[in-house]
């Protein structure tokens, strides 16, 4: 690896692993809580507000030289609003179904901290390239983060993946893990396993070099 | 000058408002670029959705049209149906007879509004069958109203024959407390999502209440695909 595609690695990797804005930043709580009923949902959600932070990321860094600071965020939400427009019309061409089910929160994706975070703190100082990276990676970190409670609630709150029986008819579905409070109990788990994962890691490397030695 | 004093100096009033409506030029082409490249595939799946749900309340039904009920009769849709006037399909089997009409209804459920589609036939002047258009009401529980076997046997055959005067239905359409069904207008709710059950009934009732009346004096006229 050369060290640019290193640079451009850890630039990718920063918002997967270290600054997951799901599970690090805790950021776009809304959508994370809401729309996460299942794992499809979750992960059209993902990708949406994937797209919508590519595609303004890299907008934002080609204009970054001729936005004047005054009018900066305005010209951002102008920006994000667009590109959630167009992800709105495609998911109403693509499935009927997807759009009512995760109803309001496609044109709240306007409002996601993650993207005005990432427009404001990076893209209006990066090239487009580096830019772009870093948005891949932050909406790659949002779309496992869905992902992983989209997983467990699904599984757990209605018996399937994907839309797809895991347990047969017998299993008697943990309904609660589908409402509100289920959001916030699966949210809280994997906080605390991302935690536990933190702390836990010095350890390890002390028991690595040890095996090493 | 040096930097610094340019840094201070404030970006000019033009250079803001240049750059504003450089932006939003931007942003508008995109944003009418998406609506016309999606706007087929939006009307189709629309168009789709609806008859998918129309097909499942009236099995017979091969095709459909779109009517609606005014004061002045039945008239098919054209354009924007009039203020007053009450849109409803009518379904028509293979050989072009009319199958059954279907009509939407909607009444406040536990979260939202549930709004229904519902099966009407003109010889047994019943409901035949409900397909759920939106809702929003608590997964497992209020949702059953589309999965529960026995509350959409209510919707197999519910009376909902006119009076006399042809002006309301003879019976109100009701949901009951789960079990206490008697009659063949009345609705069994589901235990507990009964407000959901009520719901659903209510659709019923107010969709047909104020549609049959205008629609059943005139169903000779649409009997047969035109």
């Amino acid at each position: 690896m050369t060290p640019a595609q290193a640079k451009n690695w850890d630039e990718f990797m920063e918002g997967i692993w270290r600054q997951n804005p799901v599970f690090v930043m805790v950021l776009g709580m809304c959508p994370t809580l809401a729309v996460t009923v299942s794992a499809v949902n979750a992960l059209s959600m993902g990708l949406a507000t994937t797209f919508v932070l590519i595609a303004s990321c890299f907008l934002v860094s080609v204009m970054r030289n001729v936005i004047p600071k005054e009018v900066r965020i305005a010209t951002y939400i102008v920006i994000i609003a667009t590109f959630v427009t167009v992800v709105d019309y495609v998911i109403q061409a693509v499935s009927l179904a997807l759009y009512d089910a995760l109803g309001a929160f496609i044109q709240l994706i306007v409002v996601n901290c993650i993207i005005l975070g990432r427009a404001e703190a990076h893209a209006s100082r990066a090239a487009p390239v580096p830019a772009m990276i870093n948005a891949t990676g932050m909406g790659a970190g949002f779309t496992i983060g869905l992902l992983a409670l989209g997983v467990v609630r699904e599984i757990l709150g209605a018996g399937t993946l994907f839309g797809i029986s895991l347990f047969g008819a017998s299993f008697q579905p943990w309904v609660i893990m589908v409402l509100p409070p289920g959001g916030f109990f699966v949210l809280g788990a994997w906080l605390l396993v991302f935690a536990w994962w933190e702390r836990r890691k010095p350890g390890a490397d002390v028991a690595e070099v040890t095996q090493h030695a | 000058m040096n930097t610094q004093a340019m840094e201070i100096q404030a970006t000019p009033t033009a250079a803001m408002i240049r750059t504003l409506g450089i932006v939003s030029t931007v942003c508008g082409l995109i944003i009418v670029g998406a609506f016309q490249g999606t706007y087929t595939a939006v009307q189709e799946n629309k168009r789709l959705a609806t008859e998918r749900t129309v097909f499942k309340v009236i099995p017979a039904a091969k095709s459909i049209v779109e009517y609606q009920a005014g004061a002045g009769g039945i008239q098919p849709v054209a354009g924007e149906v009039p203020a007053g006037a009450l849109k409803f399909y009518a379904a028509y089997d293979g050989s072009g007879r009319l199958a059954g009409i279907a009509a939407e209804g909607g009444a406040k459920g536990y979260a939202d509004t549930v709004r229904i589609l519902y099966g009407y036939t003109p010889d047994c002047r019943c409901v035949v069958g409900i397909g759920v258009i939106s809702m929003r009401e608590t997964p497992g529980i209020g949702d059953k109203i589309v999965t529960d076997k026995d509350f959409l046997a209510n919707f197999v055959s519910l009376d909902v024959q006119l009076n006399a005067e042809l002006s309301g239905l003879a019976h109100e359409v009701k949901a009951v407390k789960h079990g206490t069904k008697t009659k063949a207008w009345e609705v069994d709710a589901i235990a507990g999502a009964t407000i959901t059950s009520r719901a659903v009934g209510r659709a019923i009732n107010d969709s047909a209440q104020a549609l049959l009346p205008k629609l059943v004096p005139h169903i000779d006229k649409i009997r047969s695909k035109s």
